[in-house]
């Protein structure tokens, strides 16, 4: 059961070969730069070093300083000479070192990149593409999660993989797509492994996964979350009998909400369960739609399991306390399946 | 030699620069009536008196270059090369509008003629500007890209981090400040550490100039210098115009000019007759040129006007659609 989170049943049987999250990354980047002179590089310490998650390395070798450039750090540069590059033709992909710089760049996220196609009338483009970690573990900022802010803005594309597989997909679909599309990755989940086929193949965005099929409840989780999730359904199908449906959005913009609704008409029951603070996560707005679209069949409450609302401390010990746990994930399941915990 | 170097060195093409000029000022004039009567929402920020900085900087680009512009921008479209009644018809929220109404006075845009867009957050067209010389630089072309920002703007961050990366990379990029006295109520001279703008590109290795922005010869000769540089590889450069603002900050500001005098004193220096005297001197125009010139001009206008009148309001889906270009 435990391997049902890596296998891809919608893809025809092919050679495969094993990558971490970094590695499936870095080959569509490779990938990328090779088939298409328009795409180029742009972050800090992705050249010669590699990135700070090795997801560059080897790239500024193989393509030289033109294509992955070295920036100074100067986040709203960045993304801003992004933006403008992308308006007349280049295909920039660049890289924020932390999500939580975005803090420093969101004017030409929000107000630029995302608003461009709109306010022109639909003249301009902006295919950018951000690529920036997400986290745990290096304090308050270093590691938020901040995917509900940008879902918040119209304009923009959002994925979230969790496995080298969707990574790799999504990433090639990003460079198809004409607007600008935020990639935000785990970083506890780049030295993981999976299977991806050796032929290229894309995910499409807007395309849930169901990650593990179940009966009694769906839990829609996202990114890092969704390998915890299907532990979490693994264990309490052994321990309790519980059929747990595990739902993966992969894309937060477009959002796949027939695939969740048709699940929660199926197990009457639905947690949101995520990295990000509880008040105004992407919880709240999934919820809220479950409740919208799907309202005559729930059975329970829908039910966010996320952070609490703090700053992510830096002792481990403290984080463990702020960051929804596997147990406060059985716990929710517990109760909107009006159980007593084993 | 022969072929003409700028165009200041004919008579035909000297005059359509002072028929553009005329063409600025009296389709500002025109917009901010047009706001006065309801007919224009939001509101309109007027570059009156500050016209030969637009006109003056366009006059040495080619379409192929990049523009990135303000809030305060109708001018440059203008004298990139827009279509004047698809711009009017845009600040009426019509159909026909380069935005079809979605962008209005402060978002004219108009890629075709590389006019990549007004924008409403100040100094948010510098970093942009930047890549889009970055990536002129990347696809091997010799254009330039070039931003058009206030006083004020040089206050903001993104100013310093666009110079910096831009001349480390040495990018054909053309910073073009309209030191017009004022940000919104504040007077430069308040909110600007230094008196001369242009000193701020010393600190990051390339040349700054200040000039009289209400000169068009000369605004257009720096430009000539600045962009030539750009094209030829030698990176960026940063020009003040130095300039006055006439009207207050927008139609929907009130009047507030800290020394109205002053106002007055500028006043003088309207850039328009000042052109205007240099082509008499050249023997290029006397006064039934000067008549037809500005007849033309507002012949434009007017049929500017009527075009946008005679155009539909935008349609009510247009609300919904260009937020993204693949339905996914
Ligand atoms: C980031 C940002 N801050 C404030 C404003 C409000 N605002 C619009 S224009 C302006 C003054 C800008 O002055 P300056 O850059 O000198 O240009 P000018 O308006 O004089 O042409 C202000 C404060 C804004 N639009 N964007």
């Amino acid at each position: 059961m435990s391997m049902t989170m890596l296998s891809e049943p919608n893809i025809v049987p092919s050679a495969k070969k094993e990558l971490t999250f970094a590695q499936a990354l870095n080959e569509s980047l490779r990938e990328a730069m090779t088939r298409d002179p328009s795409v180029f590089l742009m972050g800090e310490d992705i050249g010669p070093y590699g990135g700070l998650f090795r997801v560059t390395e080897g790239l500024y070798q193989e393509f030289g300083s033109q294509r992955v450039l070295d920036t100074p750090i100067t986040e709203q540069a960045i993304i801003g000479f992004g933006v403008g590059a992308a308006m007349v033709g280049s295909r920039p992909i660049v890289e924020l070192q932390f999500s939580d710089f975005m803090a420093l760049a969101m004017d030409q996220i929000v107000n630029q990149a995302a608003k461009a196609r709109y306010m022109s009338g639909g003249q301009l483009s902006v295919p950018l593409i951000i690529r920036t970690p997400v986290g745990t573990g290096l304090g308050s900022q270093h590691t938020q999660s901040l995917e509900a802010w940008l879902m918040h803005v119209p304009g923009l594309h959002i994925a979230m993989p969790a496995t080298p597989y969707d990574a790799m997909g999504l990433l090639r679909t990003a460079l198809e797509l004409n607007d600008p599309v935020l990639f935000l990755e785990h970083s506890m989940l780049y030295s993981t492994r999976g299977e991806v086929p050796v032929d290229p193949y894309k995910v499409p965005f807007g395309e849930a996964r169901i990650v593990r099929q179940g009966s009694d409840v769906t839990v829609i989780a996202v990114s890092s979350g969704v390998t915890v999730a299907a532990k979490v359904a693994d264990e309490l199908a052994a321990e309790q009998g519980v059929s747990v449906e595990v739902i993966d959005p992969r894309t937060l913009a477009p959002f796949d909400m027939a695939t969740i609704v048709a699940s929660v008409q199926k197990t009457n029951r639905a947690i949101v369960f995520h990295q990000a603070c509880r008040t105004c996560g992407i919880g709240a707005e999934i919820g809220q739609r479950i409740m919208e679209e799907a309202f005559d069949y729930l059975d329970a409450p829908v039910t966010r399991v996320a952070a609490r609302d703090v700053p992510n401390p830096q002792a481990k010990s403290l984080e463990m306390v702020v960051l929804p746990s596997e147990q406060d994930l059985k716990r929710a399941i517990n109760s909107v399946l009006y159980r007593s915990p084993a | 030699m022969t072929t003409t170097e700028t165009p200041l060195d004919a008579a035909a093409s000297a005059l359509s620069l002072y028929e553009q000029m005329w063409l600025i000022r009296l389709f500002e004039e025109q917009a901010l009536d047009l706001f006065r009567r309801g007919l224009i929402r939001g509101t309109v920020h007027p570059s009156i008196g500050q016209e030969a900085i637009a006109v003056g900087v366009c006059s040495v680009l080619r379409s192929s270059d990049g523009v990135l512009s303000t809030y305060r921008g109708h001018g440059h479209c203008i004298a990139k090369g827009a279509d004047v009644r698809r711009m009017m018809a845009e600040l009426m929220a019509r159909r026909d509008g380069y935005c079809k109404g979605k962008g209005g006075s402060m978002h004219l845009c108009d890629p075709d003629i590389g006019y990549l867009g007004a924008n409403g957050i100040v100094g948010a067209g510098m970093p942009i500007a930047g890549g889009v010389a970055l990536s002129m630089r990347l696809q091997s072309r010799d254009d330039v890209a070039v931003c058009f920002f206030g006083d004020g703007a040089s206050n903001q961050g993104v100013f310093h981090e666009t110079a910096n990366m831009a001349a480390i990379w040495k990018l054909p990029l053309v910073l073009v400040c309209e030191n017009n006295g004022y940000g919104l109520s504040v007077p430069t001279s308040y909110a600007c550490s230094i008196t001369d703008i242009a000193r701020r590109a010393g600190g990051y290795g390339f040349p700054g100039w200040s000039v009289d922005g209400n000169d068009l010869p000369a605004v257009l000769e720096i430009t000539k210098t600045a962009v030539a540089r750009a094209r030829a590889g030698e990176g960026p450069g940063l020009i003040e115009c130095k300039t006055y603002r006439w009207e207050r900050h927008s139609a929907l500001s009130r009047t507030y000019h800290v020394d109205p005098t002053d106002a007055t004193n500028w006043s003088r220096h309207d850039p328009i007759e000042r052109f205007g005297k240099w082509l008499v001197q050249k023997g290029w125009l006397d006064e039934p040129i000067d008549n037809q010139t500005r007849q033309r001009a507002a012949q434009i206008v007017s049929e500017a006007v009527e075009f946008a009148t005679g155009s539909d309001e935008a349609p009510s889906l247009e609300a919904l659609s260009d937020v993204y270009d693949n339905v996914i």
